[in-house]
């Protein structure tokens, strides 16, 4: 390399800011400049891979520590206070005293954050130090480093199952695909594989990979965190252009899977990269409380301000009332006297100084001890733990937790968070016919009840053995096929069968299995018959449309197939018509086989398992027999199955992994295969699919359109391997397919496509109407000149950067136009354990639950009713309109009709306000609101907000459908702002996001979809029924908790400043304490301030039990109240008349006496401390051991440090020292006496008022708490009593899931009609007749402008 | 094969993250899951009706207890004296009778006023002990240490009295006692004189002045006595322990001798007194009270009365509690 050339590179380098450093990132290789001084580097100035997520460094602690913490308010108070003492006029107290206080809180703090911090530090180096192998030119292999020694610009090796270290450019893979697999559980949760592909033109054809020849230039997009967004380019030094993007990077955290070793450059590093700009830390947000709270903080600051000034005013008075200057009147040191104005100027601040516990400072840190405490019992509770993710509750914000008792409004999703998103094929639509297919509801309704069986009697032991063993005994022969399926499960999980793991979706064997109908069935092998001609026929008219279906399920998608048990394709391998591409595939799958052994041994472990296994293949062998008259190649395959079976080679057919982004790809792909469709192989420009009579067909994949929401529809684009046909095989929602179908130019033909439309859209409706969710598949097959057109605008697009999506978009829909429709599934999302109860519950407990949904106007209502959203005998609105005008009236409409209802009601409630114990069910219907997306946008262009809100608080529920996630946010932001109401939104997809960021509370569900809204939210749970006991236990609790605490503390504070207020009558205003001020400072530190934290953490005023069995005891704390304006001020009250007792019987009794200060103030501490810790014990509810312990402890301790203190204390606080002072006193009767009566004359009144209440129990949680003492049978029948007496006309809750029941029942019928009726036209009417009687009852729709 | 590696890996990993032992389930304690025993009480009339009861009676019973010991307390009160009161003293019971003086609207307790150095000096002589800055500005005359020093001791009350039992028209001294009425703590612990310097204590004060509104040295306060003085003065010891309210007494001196020890017998007596201590200046009153005392301290009518009161009130409590009872207490929720 010539001087030159290191010039111009050093030139290169040199250049501090590249052009475009504004816009895009440039990077170049580092490998030119390895051995180069910093400063040479050309991308020195990008972050390096070690990451620093700690906040401090050891010097840097102090001083950054302090600074944080002086920004919260009380603080900077304290501070100001403690540095007051040190101005000497005003000086109440030691001024180093007084700063202990502060320190302490300071101290407490800091240590917290020091250990946080340190242990991130930890983490960090953990991290740094992992290894990874990055390039050397010197070595000219790649060697092995530390992951913080990774550079922008290096070369960086991972190996299968390594951690990618940074997020790097992929350019060479192992893969002869070019492809990388990863698993990005550690980024987003979701444990499905994902593909990347090397950069294009970078796959080299020898397989290897020589970094040095890398001379490119890459641009790409500064760093951000948006992990679905990637894009850039290199400049190759021929001026070539190359494009790439997500699909090229590697992101740091995922994991390399299924690749022997991928390598690449790195773009992003350390800080810089999408994991780490992602990774938030916990979220702070101020609870409705905490507001509260603050406002009361200033209300104590203004009553401070007026005893300050009562004080200042009272010393100038005081002063001016003497004839002359008294001998106890201090000079200054100077020996001059002061103006009394000035004087009293000055004691105004000597009284802030005297007074300033006033303000509870430690209260803040109380509460966060208290929430730490908190928070520990809700992430320990069992009831709230997962355990099939072994995973307990999170909870990511730590300071909202007293806002889980005062919801109002739910805003939930529905899919996968009412519903299981676990998708299961139930029907299926084919060029207007309908299959309902029996087989498999039945098979599901079988499966549901072993299931719950099986939970009942198994519930720590291993899972599927004896499941395995449940199955045999019952013989349930549906079940035979999943049986199947769980033995592929064992082979994935060979090493812990024992233990229960569902980490990947779609797994179970409700979603990969598929019972098919026997009438589509046949209907697909007479097609089979005719494959020969479709083989021959370059276009076969129609006929072939089932072939194409299934192929369509079976193509159209973007799994991955991840595991495959090969021999048995080899064996078909030689009736293969296409190429060699597949066998190389088939052959490198080939040494897979062990792996298909040791699968087979697994049943071995368990000989019941085992003869279990066997026994249902044979029934299943007799099964196919029986059905075999109608599909004579099944039994051929299932035939050769058997005899391969017996070789001892073969595996289960079942023995493909499917990994889908989607549970809805995975459903439809394992449908496809139920009928011999089965997907082997995706590589990213070919799919590989085995024909039920065992051909292999391999489609060269021309493009994919993917996804996304605007389209609402995704297309592959396969030339077909033998018509050569350019086909686009599209499937998406059904308003977005219907809308692009063709018109044939024949007029017949256009006819009968009309009538298949029109059929296909009623069964549509009818799935919808059923709750399943629906997808149209239609294909198009293009000629090869429109494609090639077609292909170079795509290409053109791709190698866009600035508005590559759009352009892109455009050109997909420029596609997807003219499609002929095949047919239409319909995929049931379950629903999840318990939803229907939870919600029963949360409604009870006066909480109302909007469901917010994407999904189509009939499944969501239908999901509603099923999930108790709506009942039966409620009245539906449905709002559902384009006109703004309409929309108004419509809106002014319903509100009449439902205000003419609900008048009679208002009495009612009235009652129930008066008498607890009223039967408090209203005898008017209930309502119920369906609103549209596009209504509902609406409602917020026309400003009708509050009209719908008037709507919607006369509803039980409200139901959106069709919303954006912009628009579910707006709808929990109008809730939220114009109600003025406590708000929480649940939801588990990244379509959630918004709407969790913008309710009081989010709460994401960690399930099938990722991690987004899990990040996104405050507390993460795994099931929705979680939410009740969330809320109705620990919301309650921790609201009931903190807010009676709080009003605790303020009391406390206000009761024992003011005895120091009083005595200020009786020592000329002049700030005098009457109590030693160490003994002072320690009351507010040690011996009052443990019990209030421990009550905030443990009391329990009601069970969990009587909490989860009476939800309406969480409307206590719905309406705030324990903590309203009136307790706060009605506490300060009883501060004042509790301060007033403790000072004046004192002071009579010790008047006119020669007792000196501190004799006469120690009593009142004592009095105080008795009546404030007995007040506390009033309040605290249930007495466990921990409550008893504290609360003597701090008797205890009060008097062992006041003697100890008293006795060593010889000279502090001259001249009247407390030295022996304690000990006089504790020796003298009078003492006690004192403090007895003190106290009980001031606990009277509220001791008697608590019996008053307790006596009346006239509120629920009086009751709810004398049902707590009952015994557990006692109790619950209370309750039974209890509930049947509020609410007459509620029905106890069905054990058998109402969907199931449901959609069985309508199964039924639909199935009995079918029978009875071939006739398409005369099963529509019996569709009909189903949906009347669905929809009989008070439902009505006002208006339904049809789409 | 990378598949092949990738099944085996795939489950190593997954064992690894939930294999046995590690997992993640909250521990099933009473603790954890807040289900500790714990003791209920359910505030309500049944269940305080007794507890009222007892406490009023036995608040009743304390309260005429408390009430019957104050009434045999005798005090006797001369507000304002001047010159040679007479007294008419009716007989007491008990003794010994103690003799008070009284401030009143003296703020004793005035913060800045109660400032005071020099108590217990570490035992060096006083030279070296310097007085504490907070005796400012009675700290230092014409910069020459004040011993003792702070505005308490610049102030101190020094009216004396002598006290005469008029017997057939001669005065006949009775004696009074001025040991031990000050705080054994203070007299033993607290305060402590500069060691004494050949064996004299004005000696040990050489180097410091009497403070400016006294007319004696602080080691020549009781001629008398000679152990009486310098610091350990008693009638110094009890103006030092700072009253807690503007209207006070401070024991003067006991009658604890010959015919009086038990009480001062019923007769005539006549109080002289010498007037040194200005009140005008913040328009106090002085007076002098003879009292004696019981278990329970002084006189204090309040305590008893207050006891009696709040029982009184304990028992008509649970008397409405009773009405309560039977009034809303049901059987049917008797539960």
């Amino acid at each position: 390399m010539g001087s030159l050339e290191v010039w111009s590179l050093i030139k290169q380098g040199w250049r501090r800011k590249p052009e475009q450093e504004d816009k895009v990132r440039r990077l170049i290789s580092n490998l030119p400049y390895e051995d180069l001084r910093r400063k040479y580097q050309p991308n020195r100035q990008y972050a390096n891979n070690s990451i620093k997520t700690t906040k401090y460094t050891v010097w840097s602690f102090i001083p950054m520590n302090l600074f944080e913490q002086f920004h919260r308010f009380a603080n900077v108070y304290f501070v100001v206070i403690a540095m007051l003492n040190f101005v000497p006029i005003v000086n109440a107290f030691e001024p180093g005293v007084a700063l202990i206080p502060i320190c302490v809180i300071l101290i407490l703090t800091a240590i917290k954050d020091a250990w946080e911090d340190f242990r991130r530090y930890q983490a960090d180096k953990q991290l740094n130090n992992m290894p990874c192998s990055i390039y050397s030119r010197k070595e000219k292999d790649f060697v092995s480093k530390c992951w913080k020694d990774v550079r922008v610009g290096d070369f960086v090796k991972v190996v299968c199952n390594e951690v990618i270290p940074a997020d790097i450019l992929l350019l060479h893979s192992s893969d002869p695909n070019g492809v990388c697999h990863i698993e990005t559980a550690n980024l987003d949760g979701e444990t499905n594989l994902k593909q990347r592909q090397i950069v294009r033109g970078f796959a080299a054809p020898d397989g290897s990979f020589q970094p040095e020849y890398f001379s490119s230039i890459i641009y790409c997009e500064k760093p951000s965190n948006n992990l679905n967004r990637f894009k850039g380019y290199l400049d190759k030094p021929d001026k070539k252009k190359i494009g790439f993007g997500k699909e090229n990077l590697l992101l740091r955290g995922c994991t390399v899977r299924n690749t022997d070793e991928a390598a690449g450059i790195v773009v992003y590093a350390g800080h810089e990269t999408k994991a780490m700009l992602n990774n938030k830390g916990p979220r702070y947000k101020r609870s409705k409380l905490e507001r509260k709270v603050n406002t009361d903080v200033l209300f104590c600051v203004a009553l401070l301000f007026i005893m300050c000034l009562i004080g200042a005013l009272g010393y100038f008075i005081w002063l001016e009332t003497f004839p002359d200057i008294p001998p106890f009147v201090p000079p200054d040191s100077n020996n001059n006297y002061i103006s009394p104005a000035l004087s009293g100027f000055y004691m105004f601040f000597t009284m802030v100084i005297l007074l300033q516990v006033l303000i509870p400072i430690s209260l803040y840190v109380s509460i966060e001890l208290i929430k730490v405490g908190q928070i520990f019992f809700i992430t320990n509770d069992i009831d709230l733990y997962d355990e099939e993710t072994d995973s307990r509750i999170q909870c990511r914000a730590l300071n909202i937790t007293e806002d889980l008792g005062q919801i109002k409004y739910i805003f939930s999703d529905k899919t996968g968070t009412l519903t299981e998103n676990k998708m299961v094929f139930r029907r299926c639509s084919v060029m207007g016919i309908e299959y309902c297919h029996r087989e498999n509801a039945l098979r599901l309704g079988a499966q549901c009840e072993t299931i719950s069986d099986d939970e009942d009697i198994v519930f720590q032991k291993p899972k599927v053995p004896s499941r395995l063993q449940y199955r045999q005994k019952k013989g349930i022969s549906s079940l035979r096929r999943s049986q199947s399926a769980r033995t592929h499960m064992g082979a994935r999980y060979q090493s812990e069968v024992f233990t229960i793991t569902n980490e990947v979706a779609f797994s179970s064997p409700l979603e990969t299995d598929v019972a098919p109908d026997r009438r589509l069935l046949r209907v697909t092998c007479d097609e089979k018959t005719q494959i020969q001609e479709w083989c021959r026929v370059s276009h076969c008219n129609g006929s072939a449309s089932f072939m194409d279906f299934f192929l369509a399920l079976a193509i159209c998608n973007t799994v991955v197939v991840s595991t495959a048990m090969l021999p048995r394709q080899r064996v078909h391998s030689s009736t293969l018509k296409t190429g060699g591409r597949l066998q190389s595939l088939l052959k490198r799958m080939g040494s897979l086989s062990h792996i298909v052994n040791s699968f087979q041994s697994i049943p071995e472990k368990s000989s019941k398992s085992r003869s279990s296994l066997k026994d249902v293949k044979e029934e299943e062998a007799e099964d196919y027999s029986d059905s075999g008259s109608n599909n004579p190649s099944r039994r051929n395959s299932s035939a050769s199955h058997h005899s391969e079976e017996e070789r001892g080679t073969v595996s289960d057919p079942n023995g493909l992994c499917y990994e889908a982004e989607s549970p809805d790809e995975a459903a439809l792909v394992y449908a496809a295969k139920a009928y011999g469709f089965t997907l082997l192989a995706r590589a990213p420009d070919r799919v590989t699919v085995r024909l039920p009579q065992g051909a292999v067909l391999s489609f060269e994949v021309l493009d994919t359109l993917a996804f996304d929401s605007t389209r609402k529809r995704m297309s592959v684009v396969v030339r077909h391997p033998i018509t050569r046909e350019v086909v686009i095989y599209t499937k998406g929602a059904d308003s977005a397919i219907m809308e692009l179908l063709d018109c044939h130019e024949n007029q017949a033909e256009e006819n009968k496509r009309k009538k298949i439309a029109s059929k296909t859209q009623r069964h549509l409706d009818l799935y919808a109407s059923a709750g399943l969710r629906t997808l149209c598949i239609a294909k198009k097959v293009l000629s090869e000149q429109a494609y090639d057109d077609w292909a170079s605008i795509r290409q053109e697009a791709e190698s866009t950067i600035d508005n590559r999506e759009e352009l892109l978009m455009e050109t997909a829909v420029h596609l997807e136009t003219n499609l002929t429709l095949l047919g239409a599934t319909g995929i049931e999302d379950r629903l999840q354990d318990d939803v229907p109860a939870t919600i029963a519950a949360l409604r009870e407990a006066g909480i109302q639950v909007w469901v917010l949904t994407g999904d189509k106007n009939e499944t969501a209502v239908n999901i509603a009713y099923s999930c108790r959203l709506f009942n039966q005998g409620d009245m539906v609105f449905t709002l559902n309109t384009d006109s703004r005008e309409q929309c108004e009236s419509i809106l002014d409409c319903t509100l009449g009709e439902v205000r003419r209802y609900t008048a009679p009601s208002q009495s009612w409630s009235f009652q129930s306000i008066v008498g607890a114990v009223m039967p408090t069910e209203s005898t008017g219907p209930t309502f119920g609101l369906v609103i549209e997306g596009r209504t509902l946008s609406m409602v917020f262009e026309a400003h009708l907000q509050m009209k719908l809100l008037e709507l919607a608080r006369h509803c039980r529920s409200v139901l959106c459908c069709r919303v954006t996630p912009l628009q579910k946010s707006a709808v929990v932001k109008l809730v939220r702002n114009k109600l003025k109401v406590m708000t929480l939104s649940i939801g588990d997809g990244a379509n959630d996001v918004n709407m969790i960021q913008t309710a009081d509370i989010g709460i994401g569900i960690s399930g099938q979809e990722g991690m987004q809204a899990v990040m996104a939210s405050d507390f993460a749970i795994t099931h929705f029924k979680h939410l009740k006991k969330l809320l109705l236990v620990h919301g309650h609790w921790c609201y009931s908790r903190l807010a009676k605490m709080v009003i605790y503390f303020f009391y406390k504070n206000v009761m024992y400043v003011n005895l120091l207020f009083w005595y200020q009558f009786y020592c000329g205003f002049s700030g005098t304490a009457m109590i030693d001020y160490w003994l002072m400072i320690f009351f507010n530190l040690f011996f009052t301030s443990t019990p209030p934290i421990m009550f905030g953490i443990m009391d329990r005023d009601i069970s969990a039990e009587t909490l989860l069995g009476l939800p309406e005891l969480y409307k206590t704390g719905q309406n705030s109240e324990f903590y309203k304006r009136a307790t706060f001020w009605i506490v300060m009250l009883d501060a004042f008349y509790q301060s007033l007792v403790c000072f004046f019987i004192p002071y009579w009794t010790y008047q006119g006496s020669d007792i000196d200060i501190f004799t006469f103030g120690t009593p009142m501490n004592t009095v105080s401390l008795f009546t404030i810790l007995l007040h506390l014990a009033i309040e605290i509810k249930s007495w466990t051991a921990i409550h008893w312990g504290f609360m003597v402890g701090s008797v205890l301790l009060y008097f062992i440090v006041a003697l100890i203190f008293s006795a060593i204390c010889i000279n502090c606080n001259p001249p009247s020292n407390p030295y022996w002072i304690m000990e006089n006193q504790m020796a003298d009767p009078v003492f006690y006496l004192v403090c007895i009566i003190t106290t009980v004359v001031a606990l009277l009144p509220r001791y008697i008022i608590r019996v008053l209440q307790g006596t009346l129990a006239l509120s629920p949680l009086v009751q709810a708490r004398k049902l707590d003492r009952l015994s557990t049978e006692a109790r619950d029948q209370q309750i039974k009593n209890w509930k049947s007496q509020r609410s007459p006309s509620e029905v106890p809750t069905n054990l058998v899931s109402p969907v199931d029941s449901f959609s069985n029942s309508f199964e039924q019928s639909f199935y009995n009609s079918s029978l009875e009726r071939e006739m398409p036209d005369m099963q529509w009417d019996s569709n009909e007749e189903t949906q009347n009687t669905f929809s009989k009852g008070h439902r009505r729709s006002i208006s339904t402008m049809t789409v | 094969h990378p598949r092949d590696v990738r099944t085996c890996e795939t489950n190593k990993h997954r064992t690894g993250s939930s294999g046995e032992g590690t997992t993640n389930r909250p521990d099933n304690t009473a603790f954890d899951q807040q289900r500790l025993p714990a003791w209920q009480p359910v505030l309500s009339a049944g269940i305080v009706i007794p507890g009222f009861l007892l406490v009023g009676l036995a608040f009743i019973g304390i309260g005429v207890a408390l009430f019957v010991t104050s009434r045999s307390i005798q005090v006797l009160e001369v507000s304002a004296p001047k010159g040679f009161p007479p007294l008419a003293v009716p007989p007491t019971r008990g003794g010994p009778v103690f003799l008070y003086y009284g401030l009143s609207n003296y703020f004793q307790n005035v913060r800045g006023y109660g400032c005071l150095a020099m108590t217990t000096s570490s035992g060096g002589t006083c030279p070296r002990c310097s007085p504490s800055s907070s005796c400012a500005p009675y700290q230092y005359d014409q910069n020459t240490t004040i011993a003792p020093c702070g505005s308490v001791a610049n102030s101190m009350f020094n009216d004396t009295f002598t006290l005469y039992q008029l017997v057939n028209a001669t005065r006949k001294t009775v004696p009074l006692d001025g040991k031990g009425i000050a705080w054994w703590t203070d007299y033993n612990i607290k305060f402590r004189n500069p060691p004494e310097v050949d064996g004299s204590l004005a000696a040990a004060f050489n180097g410091t002045v009497k403070p400016v509104n006294w007319p004696k040295p602080v080691y020549d306060l009781d001629p008398t006595n000679p152990a009486n003085n310098g610091f350990l003065n008693q009638d110094f010891l009890v103006w030092m322990r700072t009253a807690a309210l503007p209207d006070f007494w401070k024991l003067y001196r006991r009658i604890t001798e010959g015919e009086y020890a038990s009480g001062l017998p019923a007769g005539n007596y006549t109080l002289e007194i010498q007037y040194n201590y200005p009140v005008a200046n913040f328009a106090g009153r002085k007076s002098v009270i003879f009292s004696n005392t019981s278990w329970m301290g002084g006189k204090n009518q309040f305590l008893g009365i207050a006891y009696l009161v709040t029982g009184s009130l304990c028992v008509v409590m649970s008397a409405v509690m009773l009405i309560v009872y039977a009034k809303f207490n049901s059987p049917d929720e008797d539960f």
